[in-house]
């Protein structure tokens, strides 16, 4: 009997996330509800450009490598040619919430059915560790050296609460994966927004708190502790928008 | 039967785009050639499949023409000079992962924001690429209503036939202007095989990717000479010139859009004054046609490149005729057109060898 196996919807070629990385644990949830779903052969994926630009060898189906912070945009492109296919990106937080906020938003506000997993681990992690527009106040990157100050810096965005503003989206939650149990809701989460997809619904983003161990300078461990301690307080976990559930359908 | 009827520039566009197969529009408002939007915005909602879409930016468009292209399907946006400026990330994304697709650019005046009066200023921007990195696309350029319909089709089939974007250049004139156009029934287009598209591998093919990434040189290197191998084949096969009055001439106008409609007439009224002259049109500026140009370099005495511009395809004429023979410059900028007189009085001057 088998009691664990890698999704059919990753690829053999091996990740190459730095250890303690979480996008190795949300490449699989992606997976895992693509298998689940039977959706592998109409999935398109579109990359972002960040530490998951090669996501398009990890993931089986279809794959399309956007320009940085295009992938909304290209999705839209992919979606209205292809209604019957089932459209999604992978974005992190500097590609999404900084140089493509506004696709992500106008997406967003047509209710683009496309579904988004946004990783939000507060830096940019392929350039080295850059200030990322969710970087914390006080933070240390590499260009905030002496901590993010508010003052010059601006505050961080909280991507969620902002999109849940919107009157078009579909379903805007936060999920982290910081312990089994959190990445249980996360792995429902995603599903969901593929979910929604299928069932016509509309935009779908799932923002999921994680953590960079080597641009934050901490172990795996710590780094998991950091989020909880740090992370979790500014980015609150929860449900942030669900209109079918909000009309009761 | 095709139907005959009196259209604007910007609008034959949008028809002929429509009856060469392209059912995806995404654009942005620009003058001036919103009538492309406006005219998809009411045609494609009424045809199955049709998409209108008016993105946030032209940024946006441009990427949703690229999700598009990556599928395999004719897709289109268009927009005016400065808007050109903003798509050019996308068109080298476009040109490095090898997809098809149109672009238009019906120019204004620049640089920044310019004005909103025709211009032709773009030229070295359309043929040079445009972007980052080492690309080309086919450019067309119209000099009639009728031609900004054909050549729309033509480019979607060029654009498939070697992977490569193609740009249709036109300016304010050319799209504002109206003129009877006929605009066929139904267009055979060149139907090509996409086995490379992302439209889901239904589990029966290994994933297909959509890329522009190639982190090994090599590889990279590799790509870059594949493609200029199809950039090769481009330019031995599908220049395009028109040649007016060129038997005997001993003056060579170049000049392409509305500058060689402008020409034309100056032609004419110099040939009446007993200057024998004769104008090369060049219709695809990139692939340039160069042969054209060499083949009566040693013929001619001088050439005069007359464009809506400080002097950009003049630089195309020199390389082409080796700077053997003179080149003259007539133009105007910033939105000011050439008149018939300037023109002969360039070609007169040159003729009388006091240019």
């Amino acid at each position: 009997m088998v009691v664990f196996e890698k999704p059919k919807s990753l690829t053999d070629a091996q990740f190459h996330y730095c250890p303690g990385c979480t996008h190795g644990i949300i490449h699989r949830l992606v997976a895992q509800a693509i298998d689940e779903l039977g959706i592998e052969g109409k999935t398109v994926g579109v990359a972002p450009v960040g530490c998951a630009v090669m996501a398009y060898d990890y993931f089986a189906c279809d794959m399309v490598e956007a320009a940085h912070g295009r992938a909304p945009a290209v999705a839209t492109g992919l979606k209205r040619c292809m209604p019957e296919n089932v459209i999604f990106t992978y974005q992190g937080d500097g590609d999404l919430a900084s140089i493509g906020m506004a696709e992500t938003v106008h997406a967003a506000t047509r209710n683009e059915n496309i579904t988004i997993i946004f990783v939000n681990n507060a830096i940019y992690g392929m350039t080295g560790g850059q200030m990322a527009p969710t970087s914390l106040p006080g933070q240390v990157t590499q260009t905030s050296p002496y901590g993010r100050d508010v003052k010059t810096a601006g505050y961080p965005v909280r991507v969620s609460e902002m999109l849940a503003t919107l009157e078009g989206p579909e379903f805007i939650t936060r999920v982290a994966v910081n312990n089994v149990k959190n990445v249980k809701a996360a792995g429902a989460a995603i599903k969901k927004a593929f979910e929604n997809q299928i069932n016509g619904k509309g935009f779908s983003l799932v923002e999921v708190v994680s953590s960079c161990p080597t641009n934050w300078g901490k172990t795996p461990v710590d780094a998991l502790k950091w989020l909880e301690e740090n992370m979790l307080p500014y980015y609150p976990l929860g449900v942030y928008k669900d209109r079918s559930a909000e009309e009761g359908k | 039967m095709a139907d005959k009827v009196l259209m604007k520039g910007n609008e034959a566009i949008a028809e002929a785009a429509i009856r060469a197969g392209c059912r995806h529009y995404f654009g942005y408002p620009i003058t001036p050639q919103t009538e492309v939007a406006a005219y998809m915005a009411k045609r494609m909602p009424k045809i199955e499949g049709g998409v209108f879409l008016q993105a946030e930016s032209e940024i946006s468009a441009i990427n949703m023409v690229y999700g598009v292209a990556g599928a395999g399907f004719r897709v289109m946006t268009s927009s005016s000079s400065p808007g050109i400026s903003l798509k050019q990330e996308g068109i080298s994304y476009l040109a490095g992962s090898d997809l098809p697709a149109l672009i238009v650019n019906v120019q204004r005046g620049g640089p920044g924001l310019g004005g909103i009066q025709p211009s032709q200023s773009d030229y070295f921007q359309a043929t040079r690429g445009g972007g980052h990195g080492d690309y080309h696309l086919i450019v067309l350029a119209p000099a009639s209503v009728q031609e900004m319909a054909d050549l729309t089709i033509k480019a979607f089939d060029l654009s498939d036939k070697y992977r490569v974007p193609a740009m249709l250049l036109a300016d304010g004139t050319m799209g504002q202007m109206m003129e009877p156009v006929e605009l066929p029934d139904s267009v055979d287009t060149l139907k090509v095989e996409k086995p490379w598209a992302v439209t889901g591998t239904q589990k029966k093919r290994e994933h297909n990717i959509v890329n522009s990434l190639y982190l090994a040189p090599e590889k990279l290197e590799q790509t870059n000479l594949e493609r200029f191998e199809r950039y090769k084949a481009i330019e031995e096969n599908e220049a395009l010139y028109e040649e007016f009055m060129m038997e005997d001439a001993e003056y060579c106008v170049v000049a392409y859009g509305i500058t060689a409609r402008v020409s034309k007439n100056a032609v004419i009224a110099a040939r009446e004054q007993g200057i024998r002259v004769g104008m090369i049109r060049p219709i695809t500026l990139w692939p340039f046609p160069k042969k054209a140009i060499a083949d009566v370099t040693d013929k001619v005495k001088a050439f005069i490149s007359v464009e809506l511009s400080m002097g950009q395809m003049i630089e195309d004429v020199k390389l082409a005729s080796s700077c053997k023979k003179p080149v003259y410059l007539c133009s105007r900028v910033g939105g000011v057109i050439t008149t018939p007189e300037q023109v002969l009085e360039t070609i007169k001057k040159t003729a009388g060898g006091n240019e």
